[in-house]
C-alpha cells in the first residue's frame, strides 16, 4: 500500500513537472551533443593524401576531416547545387564585380593550421596557384576546372582577389570542390609540391593522429577549430574495408557507425530489416555516371553505326526499373545530372538514339545498322573495372543487352591502378565501361567529360564542332542560351557521333546507424565530408549497442 | 556358320562379363573411388550435354524472375539477374573441367618433363632446376596464382596458365625422385651400355616407370585445380561475368543475398564441394590402385 501510494505520488510529480515544462520538442531532441567518437568505414585505399592531385572517396573521406577550405557546399543544405557557404573565407560567399570577372575573398583572422600558423590569404593564393597554375611536372587533377582564371593576388594578408578572364558560373563551384585543401604556403615553400602527399598539416575541426595502412586514420577534435562551437566529436576513426560486405556487416554489428559511399538497394533492405529503427536511411540521385567509352581507333568503333547501333541495344527505362533493385544505379539521363535546370528533359531525351521508348524499333533500328556496316555477327569484348557495385553489374546488364541484338561480347575485368593504365597508356581496349562522378553538381564543367582530346576522355577521337560548342558554352552566361547549347552538344555526343553513351545515373543510399546525427546527404560521396557537424546520440547509442 | 556366329557373342559375352567383374571388384575394394568416379562421370555428363540439360540459357538476364526461389519452374532458383541457376550449375561444370582438365594435364605433363630430365641428367642441371623448383614451392598454391593472374589478367585462359605453373614444379619434384631411383636400375645401365641415345632411354625405360606417381598427381590436381579457379574467381580474380562458373556464382551471390536468397550461394557452393570432394576420392582410390605398398596390404 506503501509502495502504491509512493508510486501515485511519483507519477503525478512527474506529471506536473510535464504540465509546466511542456514535452520534449523534436529541436530540443535534435540539439547537438558533444563527445564521442565517429567510427566510418571506407570501401577504399588512400593513394595519397594530397586532395590535389587525388580523386577518390578513399582519400577524401578519411583525410577531408583534417583540412579547411576557402569555401564549401553548405553542409545543412549540400543537396542544392548553388547553396554554398563561406569555410575560411569570412561572411557570405563574394558577389563578383568587373561585370562578372573579379571575385574578392575576405579571409577569417581566427583559421589556424594544426601546428599552430595562422591561415592568412597567402596561403590561399599558394593553394590556388598550386590548383590553377601548378609548376611544370607538378601534377594537378583540377587544373582544368580553373581555366578561366587568369590570375590570383593576396594584396594584404586577408585578401584574396580572382581575376577571371570571362564571366562563367563554373567559377564558383570550382572553388568549392572538396579537393581544394588549404595548404601553407610554408609548407609548399618549405617542402615542396609534393609533401602533402604523406603529410597532413591542416586546418580542419579534426588533428591527425595515425594512418595505419590497411587499417584505419585516426583523427581528434581540433580545439582550436574556426567554426566555434564545433565538432561536436572527440575524434573519428576511418576504418578500412574494402569488402563490402564487410562494411555491411560493421554497421549491422555495431562496430561501425555510417559508410558514407553508398551501399546498393539490397543491403539498405538488409539491414532496415534486421536494424529496424536503429537505422536512418538517406537516398539520394547521385553526380556520377556510367558511360560507355569505345576507342575509335580500334575497329570496328571507328565505324559511328557500330557504336550508334551497341547504344540503341540497351533498354535504359528497364534497366533503371530492375537495376536498380541491385545495384547503385537507376535515374535515366543525359550527358547533364539529371534534374539540373541544364539537364534534358524527358521528350528531349527521347529524341536520342538508345532513348526512344519503343525498345523493340531501337533494336530493330540497332540490328540493321550492324548488317548495313558489315557486323552482324559482331563479338566484342568489354573492358571493365573490377568493382562490383556498379561497373560489374552494369557490365554483366550491358553484354545481356548487346546479345539482344546478336552481338557476343565478354567481359575482360582489371583492378583499377591497371584498369586505368589500359585507358590512358595501353589503350589497348575496344570499348570499355567508364565513370564520371563529379562532386559539386557543376554542368557545364562535368560535361567537359565528353569533350575530345579532355585528359579523362579515353575515346580516342576528335571533333571540332564539340570543341566550339563548349568554347561558346563557356563564354555564354545566358542561362536559356546554355541550355540550347548543351542540348547541341548532347545530342552529338549520344547521338550523332555515338562517340559514348551513357547507360544509368547512380542512386545513392547511405544507411547509417540513427544514433549519428547532423550529416546530410548530398548528390556525392565526395561532399559534406568535414564532418564538423555530426554528432552522436549518446542515449540513443548506448540503447542500440549497450556498454 | 553357328560356330562363326556364336564366337563374337561368346567373346562380346566374355569381355562383358570381365568388365563387369571390373567394376564390381573395384566397387568392393575401392567403395569410395567409385563414388568419385560417379561424380565425374556426371560431371563429365552435365558438361558434354550441357546445351540438351539445361532449361534456360544460363547467360540471359530475365529480370522478371530475379531471386525467385526453388520451384519447378526454377529447380534451383534465380540469380539477381534472373539467371536460372540449374542451367549456370551445369554449365559451370563445363567451365570447372575445361579449367581442372587444362591445368592438370599441361600441369602434370610439364612437371614429367622436367622431373624425369632433371633426374636423368643430374650434376649442374639437376642443381639448378631443383633450387628453381624451390622458389616456386616456396609459395602456396592460391598466392603463386594470385600474383600471377595478377601480372596476366583475368580471364578464363589467364586462370588457366595462372593455375597451370604452380602445378609444374609440384609434380616435377615427385616424378624426380621416382626416377631417381630408376636411373639407376641396372637395365637402364645396359640400356647404356648398348648404345641408346638419351631421349630412347627416357622415353622407354624411365617415363613408363614412373606412370604411377604421374598419374596420382594428375588425379590430384584436377581436384586442386578446380577449386583453386573457383576461389580465383570467387576473388574476382578469376573468370569473369556473364560465363557460368562456381566460384563466380559464389562471389556474385554469396556476399549480398546469402541470408535473404540463400539459394544464390548454396548451389554453387555444393557443386563445387561435390566436385572436390570425388575428384579427391577418385585420386585417393587411384593411388591405392597404384601403389605396390598400398596394394599389398
Amino acid at each position: 500500500m506503501k509502495m502504491l501510494w509512493r508510486s501515485a505520488a511519483t507519477t503525478a510529480f512527474a506529471l506536473g513537472v510535464a504540465a509546466i515544462f511542456g514535452p520534449a520538442s523534436p529541436a530540443t531532441a535534435e540539439t547537438p551533443q558533444y563527445g564521442d567518437e565517429l567510427r566510418l568505414v571506407v570501401g577504399s585505399k588512400i593513394p595519397s593524401y594530397d586532395a590535389h592531385i587525388e580523386s577518390t572517396f578513399g582519400m577524401i573521406h578519411p583525410i577531408r576531416p583534417f583540412y579547411s577550405v576557402l569555401m564549401r557546399v553548405n553542409p545543412d543544405n549540400p543537396s542544392s547545387p548553388t547553396d554554398f557557404v563561406c569555410d575560411v573565407c569570412e561572411g557570405d560567399v563574394p558577389k563578383p564585380t568587373d561585370g562578372g570577372t573579379k571575385y574578392t575573398f575576405k579571409i577569417r583572422k581566427d583559421v589556424k593550421f594544426h601546428d599552430g600558423t595562422p591561415l592568412t590569404a597567402h596561403d590561399v593564393k599558394a593553394t590556388f596557384d598550386k590548383i590553377a597554375f601548378p609548376p611544370e611536372g607538378i601534377a594537378s587533377n583540377r587544373q582544368a576546372y580553373f581555366k578561366t582564371v587568369e590570375s590570383i593576388s593576396a594584396p594584404d594578408d586577408y585578401t584574396v582577389v580572382f581575376k577571371l578572364k570571362n564571366p562563367t558560373g563554373t567559377f564558383l563551384p570550382s572553388v568549392a570542390m572538396p579537393y581544394n585543401f588549404l595548404y601553407a604556403k610554408k609548407d609548399l615553400d618549405a617542402h615542396g609540391y609534393t609533401w602533402h602527399q604523406k603529410n597532413i598539416n591542416g586546418s580542419g575541426a579534426f588533428r591527425f593522429v595515425e594512418h595505419v595502412p590497411g587499417s584505419h586514420v585516426k583523427g581528434v577534435k581540433y580545439e582550436n577549430y574556426h567554426h566555434k562551437g564545433m565538432p561536436y566529436l572527440n575524434g573519428f576513426t576511418a576504418i578500412s574495408a574494402p569488402k563490402m560486405s564487410v562494411r555491411l556487416q560493421a554497421i549491422r554489428g555495431g562496430q561501425a557507425d555510417i559508410e558514407f559511399r553508398g551501399f546498393p538497394p539490397k543491403a539498405r533492405d538488409d539491414l532496415v530489416k534486421a536494424l529496424g529503427d536503429a537505422i536512418t536511411v538517406q537516398e539520394s540521385d547521385w553526380n556520377c555516371v556510367l558511360i560507355v567509352t569505345p576507342n575509335h581507333k580500334v575497329k570496328p568503333m571507328d565505324d559511328v553505326r557500330v557504336r550508334k547501333a551497341l547504344s540503341l541495344a540497351i533498354d535504359r527505362e528497364g534497366g533503371s526499373k530492375y537495376l536498380s533493385r541491385i545495384a547503385i544505379v537507376k535515374t535515366v539521363g543525359g550527358v547533364v545530372f539529371p534534374g539540373h535546370p541544364l539537364a534534358a528533359t524527358e521528350a528531349e531525351l527521347s529524341q536520342l538514339a538508345g532513348y526512344g521508348k519503343d525498345v523493340e524499333a531501337n533494336r530493330a533500328e540497332a540490328k540493321r545498322l550492324l548488317k548495313e556496316a558489315g557486323h552482324e555477327n559482331l563479338k566484342i569484348t568489354l573492358h571493365n573495372r573490377g568493382v562490383d557495385q556498379p561497373y560489374k553489374v552494369v557490365g554483366t546488364w550491358l553484354i545481356d543487352q548487346w546479345k539482344k541484338i546478336g552481338v557476343q561480347a565478354d567481359q575482360w575485368v582489371q583492378p583499377t591502378t591497371p584498369f586505368y593504365a589500359t585507358l590512358r597508356k595501353q589503350k589497348d581496349f575496344t570499348i570499355s565501361l567508364d565513370f564520371n562522378c563529379q562532386s559539386i553538381v557543376n554542368p557545364i564543367a562535368d560535361i567537359s567529360k565528353f569533350l575530345p582530346g579532355a585528359g579523362n576522355n579515353y575515346a580516342e577521337f576528335q571533333d571540332e564542332q564539340l570543341l566550339k560548342w563548349y568554347d561558346e558554352l563557356l563564354a555564354e552566361g545566358d542561362e536559356a542560351k546554355q541550355r540550347a547549347i548543351i542540348r547541341k552538344y548532347e545530342k552529338r555526343v549520344l547521338d550523332e557521333l555515338a562517340s559514348q553513351f551513357i547507360t544509368l545515373w547512380w542512386y545513392k543510399i547511405n544507411p547509417h546507424r540513427s544514433y549519428v546525427k547532423g550529416w546530410k546527404i548530398a548528390p556525392s560521396h565526395y561532399l559534406n565530408q568535414a564532418l564538423d557537424n555530426i554528432w552522436i546520440d549518446q542515449a540513443e547509442k548506448k540503447r542500440q549497442l549497450g556498454g | 556358320m553357328s560356330t562363326m556366329d556364336a564366337s563374337p557373342e561368346t567373346n562380346t559375352g566374355f569381355k562383358r562379363v570381365r568388365v563387369i567383374d571390373h567394376i564390381s571388384r573395384m566397387v568392393r575394394r575401392q567403395p569410395l573411388g567409385t563414388g568419385g568416379a560417379i561424380v565425374i562421370i556426371l560431371m563429365v555428363f552435365m558438361a558434354v550435354f550441357a546445351e540438351v540439360i539445361a532449361p534456360y540459357d544460363p547467360e540471359a538476364n530475365s529480370f522478371e524472375h530475379m531471386l525467385v526461389a526453388p520451384s519447378l519452374e526454377f529447380l534451383l532458383g534465380t540469380d539477381q539477374f534472373g539467371r536460372d541457376l540449374f542451367s549456370r550449375i551445369v554449365y559451370g561444370a563445363r567451365t570447372a573441367l575445361f579449367v581442372g582438365f587444362a591445368c592438370a594435364l599441361v600441369g602434370a605433363f610439364g612437371g614429367l618433363i622436367l622431373g624425369v630430365a632433371s633426374a636423368y641428367f643430374g650434376g649442374w642441371f639437376d642443381l639448378i632446376m631443383q633450387r628453381i623448383i624451390d622458389v616456386f614451392m616456396a609459395f602456396p598454391l592460391i598466392i603463386m596464382a594470385l600474383a600471377i593472374v595478377s601480372i596476366f589478367g583475368t580471364g578464363t585462359d589467364k586462370v588457366i596458365i595462372a593455375i597451370t605453373i604452380p602445378f609444374v614444379p609440384r609434380c616435377a619434384r615427385v616424378v624426380r625422385s621416382s626416377a631417381l631411383a630408376i636411373r639407376e636400375m641396372p637395365y637402364v645401365d645396359a640400356a647404356r651400355s648398348i648404345g641408346y641415345g638419351h631421349m630412347r632411354i627416357i622415353m622407354k625405360h624411365i617415363a613408363p616407370n614412373v606412370l604411377a606417381p604421374f598419374l596420382i598427381m594428375l588425379t590430384a590436381f584436377l581436384g586442386e585445380a578446380i577449386l583453386l579457379e573457383a576461389s580465383l574467381s570467387y576473388l574476382g580474380m578469376g573468370v569473369q561475368e556473364p560465363t557460368p562458373a562456381w566460384g563466380l556464382m559464389l562471389q556474385g551471390g554469396a556476399e549480398e543475398y546469402a541470408e535473404s536468397a540463400p539459394w544464390v550461394p548454396i548451389w554453387p557452393g555444393l557443386a563445387i564441394t561435390i566436385a572436390v570432394f570425388g575428384f579427391n576420392l577418385f585420386g585417393d582410390a587411384v593411388r591405392d590402385i597404384l601403389d605396390p605398398k598400398l596394394r599389398t596390404r
